[in-house]
């Protein structure tokens, strides 16, 4: 008998060969050459034997011409063994090779652990009722959330917050100056692609320079905010749940806790009061960038003036319209702040996890976003605003 | 509740959800005593202290600190009863965006209420005591896991705690960084007086530094043996024979 490593190079392939004997014994025969890379052959023929038939009394596994065995013959072995000593068959596997025998001991030695079989309704009704009570559960805890932020933001008004000043610096950097090269070319392309558009559009009424008002109304009331929101949600969002999920992991949110310090005062204050801060400023930056495009657009394919252009959007575009984008983007800035940092500190305890919550950070973040922009536009169309 | 208990954990109940990791959990620990929490892998050893130290609500029982329950407390007490304890987290769980110093310093300036000079002194001090003099600058990121175990120790003994805990602390540690670790928790005990709450399945560590040691068993759900740890080689339940029966092979 040869033990692992020793293969010919031009050896047969594993053979399995069966014989019941009147005595009742199953007789499993295994000879050729046991490779991995070859396969493991299936066990169905036996398996099928014990089950069929008046069971056999005993079951012999011995190896005959074996020229070479690994892990594909124990696991073999242990596929039909297994059933057979669960069914209190006797089991002789002496005519195996002792290396074999002894992997097979090692793996039979502890019995597999049975699972009692989850107890669950898969009645329409029942998963209704499932996912209504998880999002039951996640609507409570995500305002309470909300409601220790607000707490939080008590004790800052009344100077009793406890959170290190540079902390704040830092997120002011990152959600501020960090994310200017990103805001400055979505906008610059969005206020383009308006501009573009609406002038395929007017061209045609000869109307050309309206694309003005459609890019400036556009952009200062709409789609400046919208998009610094949404390129906010995949940028700071996702960095945010990611550094909390990630302490969350390392124990660290723990470590403040005991230290009888608040997570929610000392990580999630921070970086609220940064982003809904640094919002409007970047909003005003992204309002920018999008007129830029727009006269891009206006000069090169409409033939219009700089001068004309600006004029126009002086003269139509009502400051009502920059007032409006600014304070979405206060709003915008806190949603996706709250959003990534309370996926974060709920984060789990694995790296996977983190993956999770960085993801549904940034998902919910767009989603959120895009919901308090629609419910805005509804009470400001309300409002005759 | 005798005079010297200083913990004291009453009928507690653990678990997540529906399922449940531990019940009738009850022992005390005195002053200036190491007491260690054993038992074999997924038994609840880390979930017990986690209910200790107040980062997870027992189902049932209570954790009374000097005969203060902790749980039944209100919010505002129990945060005040956290001043009694420090934690060494299994990893250390340093704040990985600060440096040691820094990370010693924020119990010092956020808890205590100290003024930045003083907390950097007394910072620099309890470094110097773990034997990280000089490493003050450096960021966790920057040192071996021994040293960033040292100096987790150095942030959980930052208030003078009359309780340390710790969680596997030989965790990851190779034997020599194990020993000078065990040998700092004996000479605190010895020099402060700390009561020593220690969380390990580490037989060296449990023989040479426990006072006295609960065992926790997965299977059973509940704890034991209570005890001195060498007695446990001669417990009545064959697990904790077998698990103390290592240290002698």
């Amino acid at each position: 008998m040869t033990g692992p490593g020793s293969k010919p190079s031009s050896a047969p392939d594993p053979r399995v060969a069966l014989d019941r004997e009147t005595d009742g014994t199953l007789r499993v025969r295994l000879s050729g050459r046991w490779a991995l890379a070859g396969g493991v052959p299936p066990a169905d023929e036996i398996l099928h034997e014990l089950e069929s038939g008046p069971p056999p009394a005993r079951l012999v596994l011995e190896s005959g011409d074996l020229e070479g065995w690994d892990s594909s013959l124990v696991t073999f072995v242990h596929e039909v063994a297994a059933p057979a000593s669960d069914r209190g068959m006797a089991l002789d596997v002496s005519g195996l090779p002792e290396g074999a025998r002894r992997l097979l001991d090692l793996a039979l030695a502890v019995k597999p652990r049975v699972e009692p079989p989850a107890v669950e309704d898969d009645a329409l009704t029942a998963r209704v009722g499932g996912v209504a009570l998880r999002a039951w559960g996640t609507a409570g805890d995500g305002l309470t959330f909300l409601g220790e932020t607000v707490l939080a933001f008590g004790a800052l008004v009344r100077g009793r917050a406890r959170f290190r000043r540079v902390d704040l610096v830092h997120a002011f950097e990152a959600t501020g100056v960090a994310a200017l090269g990103i805001v400055a070319l979505i906008n610059f392309l969005i206020g383009a692609v308006l501009a573009f558009v609406g002038a395929v559009q007017l061209q045609q009424f000869g109307a050309s320079i309206y694309v003005a008002n459609l890019v400036g109304i556009g952009v200062f009331r709409e789609l400046g905010a919208l998009m610094t929101g949404i390129v906010m949600a995949g940028r700071t969002g996702a960095a945010f749940a990611a550094t909390l999920g990630t302490m969350t992991v390392n124990e660290e949110v723990d470590a403040l806790r005991t230290m009888g310090l608040r997570p929610v005062e000392f990580l999630v204050l921070p970086r609220v009061l940064a982003t809904s801060l640094m919002m409007p400023a970047l909003v005003a930056y992204a309002d920018l960038q999008g007129l830029l495009g727009g006269l891009f657009v206006g000069v090169t394919v409409l033939d219009l003036g700089t001068v004309e252009y600006l004029r126009q959007i002086q003269v139509s575009v009502a400051l009502r319209h920059f007032w409006i984008g600014l304070a979405k983007g206060v709003a915008f800035g806190a949603v996706v702040a709250l959003t990534g940092t309370y996926y974060g500190i709920r984060c789990g305890r694995s790296a996977a996890a983190v993956g999770e919550a960085t993801t549904k950070a940034v998902v919910m973040g767009i989603v959120l976003v895009v919901v308090v922009d629609a419910i805005a536009t509804v009470v400001l169309h309300m409002l005759h605003l | 509740m005798s005079e010297a208990a200083r913990i004291e954990v009453k009928d507690l109940t653990m678990g997540y959800g529906e399922r449940i990791v531990q019940e009738k959990i009850r022992f005390t620990v005195s002053r200036g005593e190491i007491f260690v929490i054993m038992g074999d892998s997924g038994c609840g050893k880390t979930t017990l202290m986690r209910h200790m130290v107040g980062l997870q609500v027992p189902k049932a029982g209570d954790v009374h600190y000097d005969g203060e329950a902790y749980w039944a407390a209100g919010e505002e007490r129990r945060e005040a009863l956290k001043r009694k304890f420090g934690v060494l987290y299994q990893y250390a769980a340093l704040f990985s965006s600060m440096t040691l110093e820094e990370n010693v310093t924020l119990p010092l300036v956020e808890q205590a209420g100290l003024r930045a000079p003083d907390a950097r002194d007394v910072a620099r001090f309890k470094l110097a005591l773990v034997g990280l003099a000089g490493f003050e600058e450096h960021y966790p990121a920057e040192v071996s896991g021994g040293m960033k175990k040292r100096a987790g120790l150095a942030r959980a003994m930052a208030l003078d705690p009359e309780i340390l805990y710790f969680d596997e602390p030989s965790a990851g540690l190779d034997p020599l960084s194990a020993r000078r670790l065990d040998d700092l928790i004996l000479e605190l005990r010895a020099s402060l007086g700390t009561t020593v709450v220690l969380v390990t399945h580490e037989l060296a560590s449990i023989l040479e530094l426990g006072d006295r040691a609960v065992f926790l068993d997965a299977e059973k759900k509940t704890m034991t043996a209570l005890g001195k740890p060498s007695e446990f080689a001669d417990s009545p339940d064959p697990k904790v024979r077998a698990f103390m029966g290592r240290g002698r092979r």
